[in-house]
């Protein structure tokens, strides 16, 4: 772990990635200190006279949105629900992915058949009558936002393991180290596994992105975090049509969206070359 | 002694118009093109009951009244004239000479009759066919026991009478809507179930082509009964297209009218431009944005707690959110609509006033849920209406969904309250009967009806009905009047609160020409396609 | 082989079967009435009572699953609730332009991803590494309706490169499948560049490398073929991703497909054209997985079919 560690701190560009998610993390706990204002406070005089929302100014930094809100207020708050969407949902969404891929990849036979024909079935289905019905059951909230962006992502991440831990698994080192007796899931966890982390880390990283958007389409169908509480998936939805004349709106919550996940990218590629014993001493 | 009532109100207003239109004496010929966000579902008269077939519709069939063009004023389309009896059950219409089908034939009594048993028939599954229940023969051909509708007769072949159960003074509307307009039985029977894909009927435009998702296109019909129009040689509907993109279109000269309005994200910009000042046509609509109350649950049983929230609600600040394209509501019926009482000034926005209603219920904090479109921008609208309230302590959760899950939920009197935008009334006739029944009557507060506050007052019922059997032509102000006081009783009691009437903007190509009101026009929304003719053809 | 695609057939239609039950089922989950759609405003209940029995809606689920399904079997996707006509033939309208878009978007991606994954990949850590890659993120972390609200207004409304909208030419065709090919063309760079950098620390790189090999030969010849693995993975899996993510583009450039067809049907509750669009979808993406499954050992022979 101290090695780990060591290796790590070494690599100042992963320093930088992890400094800035910390930023983020800390400005979304704190929002209710920092943030200038209510973020659902509709003020009056937060749109121009003919309804439009105004440009940064010095009273609102980042502008105001179509119901006269506070940008920043509502970017502040609204990590808090991102970030927790971003990486919770996302991270089940990969860790589901990816032991079903492995599993399905190293087993053979009906089993590995079995589980790769349901993920098909899963695939198979159009993701928002999923999310649409699932929610029908159940209350609509934060939680049914997680459990419906878990159960529709992992299955892309399940195919792509899937393929290529079929492709590992006929490999000579494996195959070596089930000819000395390892059991399977050692086999799994010590060199099947760690092969996989390029794919993983990219998947765990591109999808935080994604699933902030697709959390904006469950709010639009009423299955997401319901209005007025902020969501940056939710803020570029709802403004897009905006863009060409008020390209704030979709450029805060955006920038916002990519800085998180360009950091999680960076951190993520030093854990990989931390982690990675191939690795060591070369960069 | 039965009364001629070609209204002679009617007959100087057209002779009033018709110098007008010699003046002007557009030219037939060019073509324009519409673009819809949604490709359209039917063409069938008798089916399609949205807001972007309801004018293609219009221009493809005719009914036997109509209006005259870019107003409400009631006059005869397909019927030269029509009887009224004293009685006022029976009404008798004498067809035009000449009237043709697009595939040639001449319309006949019989295909009157046809089209409006048509509509009555439950195998149609019509949206409209309620309308008729008022003709004698009703309930056997919609309960399925008879195969017409007893009450119309075919005097002669110019001639065809309606008989009623009760008088209703709404009639001639009704004759007037696309329900009743006039289908050939053979290419209906041809088609099968294609028929609301390639329509066949008498009016000015006839159909020539369908490329699914992607355009209808119509042509001018060469016998159309009236002559000179429409000046419109061809019209273009384009689908599928995002509205935001549809303005780009515009503006490179590619297309002529934005069917859809202009997006609100786009609009303050257009108006802006000093170029479009003569592009852009402004009208009123027959349309109110509400918010329904249900009345049979808590906490909205409560006349105060509906009171209060009719005075909570900020109706300024949300036309604001609108761009200004409405004015703010204070009674259900629209400004433009004959029964608008322009002495009922209905609630002031005072929260203040709220407030000590709410505590006089003895109900200062109130949870509930406020349904909403998910289609912009009513999901807005609804957070103004949310903040609203919660100012004066009534905390709504909103519940933004499609379309179809608001109508359910409305239907099914699950929802305590829901905001009416995108789903809300657009008259389908000019006349207050038609802000009634369905929405705030009895009959539509039932499973499944579209009286989404269930409010059911079986006074204003028999009011209204007696009201609507004021059928004589002296009559008609005491029948308003009567309406009018439905409606103060109705605000009263608060089942809704009116929110804003909304406006209607259309951006229009320079190469179109044709009165203002024609882009607008309340019957034909948006555009009244007969009537605008192409600059580059004269 | 032959027993290896017989068994895969089989499984894929049972999983089309299982699909049609599971969308039946999800579609009366769905807390909305379609009488009350049909019937409109002015209904009475009578009415609405009359239209639910001639649509059989009056009888039990399983009932009237079977009854959809028999049906299906013989190729009668009903009559949509709307419009009153066909399913069958307005899907059959629309896919062909859905299909044209997924496959040119398919061609973008690839266009796009694979040679600015190798690229990152032989500049790892450099400038151009970074470039590319903060440019993938971009590309995915972008809204479809902005990046192609964007395109459009750039190279077709400003420049007048491309026709604003429609459908018929390969210029129509070319904004709308980059729009599409841009955001998996991001997700394509990334994964090429993993598996390179992960194949070129391979010892047989090395050899190769050792032996005095040129930079180029070992990249496009020993790397590529391996790294392309993941890459080709993902090209059957996009033909669902597409599936439910053509609407936004389709509705940004007038592209008349299916996606536009199914949100229209979401939004009205139209079961028939949501089961038939689901059913059709469904067929393809199935197809798509079992394709991506047998191209795999083409291109790396270690993987055996089983």
């Amino acid at each position: 772990m101290f090695s780990f560690w060591k290796r790590f701190s070494k690599d100042k560009v992963a320093l930088f990635g992890l400094a800035v998610i910390a930023i983020v993390v800390l400005a979304a706990l704190l929002a209710p200190v920092i943030a200038p204002y209510d973020p659902s406070e509709q003020f009056f005089d937060g749109l121009t006279l003919e309804g439009s929302p105004l440009p940064p100014n010095e009273r609102f930094w980042f502008g105001t949105d179509t119901n006269g809100r506070d940008q920043l207020s509502r970017l502040l708050y609204g990590a808090r629900t991102s970030l927790l969407i971003g990486l919770v949902a996302n991270g089940i969404a990969v860790l589901i992915g990816t032991l079903v891929g492995v599993v399905a990849g190293y087993a053979r036979g009906f089993l590995g058949a079995a589980i790769m024909r349901f993920t098909d079935l899963m695939m198979a289905f159009p993701p928002l009558l999923l999310a649409i019905a699932l929610a029908a059951i159940l209350k609509p909230g934060l939680m049914i936002v997680i459990v419906v962006i878990a159960l529709v992502n992992w299955v892309q991440i399940a195919r792509v393991i899937y393929t290529e831990t079929t492709s590992l698994a006929e490999r000579e080192y494996i195959e070596a180290a089930r000819a000395l007796g390892a059991s399977g899931p050692r086999i799994l966890f010590r060199h099947l596994i760690p092969h996989l982390v390029p794919t993983i880390i990219v998947y765990a990283t591109l999808g935080i992105a994604t699933t902030v958007l697709l959390e904006a389409m469950l709010s639009f169908l009423g299955r997401g975090v319901q209005p007025p509480t902020p969501a940056w998936g939710m803020m570029i939805f709802e403004s897009q049509s905006y863009f060409l004349n008020a390209p704030w709106l979709v450029f805060v919550p955006g920038a916002a969206i990519l800085i998180v996940a360009l950091a999680f990218n960076l951190a993520g590629d030093g854990l990989r070359d931390a982690l990675d014993p191939t690795q060591r001493g070369r960069r | 002694m039965r009364a001629f009532l070609i209204s002679t109100a009617a007959a100087f207003a057209l002779l009033a118009a018709a110098p007008h239109v010699l003046a002007q004496s557009p030219k037939q010929g060019g073509a324009a093109v519409v673009t819809f966000n949604n490709d359209l579902t039917t063409l069938d008269p008798q089916v399609g009951y949205d807001w972007q077939n309801w004018s293609v519709i219009k221009s493809i069939f005719d009914g036997l009244m109509d209006y005259k063009p870019g107003t409400t004023e009631l006059e005869p389309d397909l019927a030269e004239s029509y009887t009224v009896s004293d009685d006022g059950l029976t009404y008798t219409f004498k067809l035009r000479d000449g009237i043709k089908f697009h595939n040639g034939r001449a319309m006949t009594p019989a295909d009157v009759k046809y089209s409006v048993e048509r509509a009555v028939n439950p195998a149609t599954q019509s949206p409209g066919g309620g309308y008729f229940s008022a003709i004698e023969g009703y309930d056997a051909l919609a309960g399925g026991k008879a195969n017409e509708l007893s009450g119309i007769r075919i005097i002669d072949d110019k001639t065809i009478s309606f008989t009623l159960t009760r008088p209703d003074a709404t009639f001639l509307h009704l004759m007037a809507i696309n329900f009743a307009y006039v289908v050939p039985k053979e290419e209906v029977e041809k088609a099968g179930a294609d028929w609301g894909k390639k329509p066949v009927g008498t009016g000015g435009f006839k159909f020539v082509e369908w490329v699914p998702g992607q355009r209808i296109v119509l042509e001018r019909h060469k016998d159309y009964y009236r002559s000179g129009v429409p000046y419109l040689d061809k019209l273009t509907f384009e689908f599928g297209q995002d509205p935001t993109v549809a303005i780009l279109r515009l503006k490179n000269g590619e297309i002529d009218i934005v069917g859809d309005g202009i997006p609100p994200a786009q609009f303050t910009e257009i108006m802006a431009d000093p170029a479009n000042k003569d592009l852009i046509a402004e009208g009123d609509q027959l349309h109110t944005g509400y918010v329904t109350m249900n009345v049979t649950m808590p906490p909205f049983d409560n006349l105060k707690i509906r009171q209060a929230v009719n005075m909570a609600i900020n109706k300024e600040r949300i036309t604001r959110l609108i761009n200004n394209r409405g004015v703010p509501a204070n009674q259900p019926l629209p400004p433009a609509m004959p029964g608008y009482n322009t002495d009922n000034k209905g609630y002031p926005y005072d929260p203040d006033g709220a407030r000590k209603l709410l505590a006089e219920a003895g109900q200062p904090e109130i949870t509930t849920e406020l349904y909403a479109m998910n289609v912009d921008p009513n999901p807005r609208i609804a957070q103004a209406i949310q903040q609203d309230l919660a100012a004066v302590g009534i905390k709504a959760e909103i519940r933004s969904l499609a379309q179809a899950e608001v109508i359910a939920a409305g239907g099914a009197g699950k929802a305590p309250m829901i905001w009416s935008g995108g789903m809300a009334w657009i008259a389908d006739f000019p006349d207050p009967a038609n802000f009634y029944y369905g929405i705030l009557g009895c009959a539509g507060a039932v499973e499944g009806g579209w009286n989404w506050a269930k409010y059911c007052n079986k006074e204003l019922d028999a009011r209204a009905e007696n009201a609507d059997a004021m059928v004589k032509a002296d009559q008609s102000e005491k029948r308003i009047g009567e309406w009018k006081s439905v409606f103060d009783e109705v605000t009263k009691d608060a089942p809704w609160a009116p929110v804003f009437n909304e406006k209607r903007f259309t951006y229009h190509s320079a190469r179109l020409g044709g009165d203002p009101s024609l882009f607008t026009d309340p019957i034909h929304i948006p555009v009244n396609y007969d009537y605008i003719f192409a600059k580059d053809a004269q | 082989m032959v027993l290896y695609l017989a068994r895969r057939l089989s499984a894929s239609a049972l999983i089309l079967v299982g699909v049609t039950i599971v969308t039946f089922c999800l579609t009366f989950l769905i807390p909305a009435d379609p009488v009350a759609m049909i019937a409109g405003r002015n209904s009475t209940p009578e009415m609405r009572e009359q239209i639910r029995i001639q649509l059989g809606l009056d009888k039990p689920l399983v009932e009237q699953y079977v009854s959809y399904a028999q049906r299906l079997a013989r190729g009668d996707f009903g009559t949509s609730y709307a419009r009153k006509s066909e399913v069958g033939p307005l899907i059959a309208s629309r896919l062909p332009a859905t299909l044209l878009l997924m496959l040119g978007a398919i061609i973008a991606e690839l266009l796009i991803g694979i040679p600015a994954g190798l690229y990152a990949a032989s500049r790892r850590g450099e400038t151009g590494d970074k470039v590319a890659m903060t440019l993938s993120f971009l590309t995915v972390s972008t809204p479809q309706f902005v990046l192609g609200l964007s395109l459009l207004y750039f190279f077709a409304y400003l420049l007048g490169w491309f026709p604003l909208s429609g459908y018929g030419s390969l210029s129509h065709l070319i904004l709308p499948a980059v729009t599409l090919g841009l955001a998996g063309g991001g997700w394509y760079s990334r994964m090429m560049r993993s598996s390179m950098i992960e194949i070129l620390r391979q010892d047989y790189i090395r050899t190769a490398r050792a032996k005095g090999m040129s930079e180029r030969r070992v990249m496009l010849v020993h790397a590529l073929r391996n790294a392309i693995l993941p890459v080709v993975a993902m090209i059957g899996l996009d033909v669902g991703i597409f599936m439910s993510g053509v609407v936004v583009v389709e509705n940004v450039f007038g592209w008349p497909g299916i996606g536009q067809l199914m949100w229209q049907a979401i939004q009205s509750l139209d079961i028939p054209v949501i089961m038939g669009v689901t059913t059709v979808a469904a067929l393809f993406i199935v197809a798509g997985n079992l394709l991506a499954d047998l191209v795999a050992p083409l291109i790396d022979p270690r993987i055996r079919l089983r």
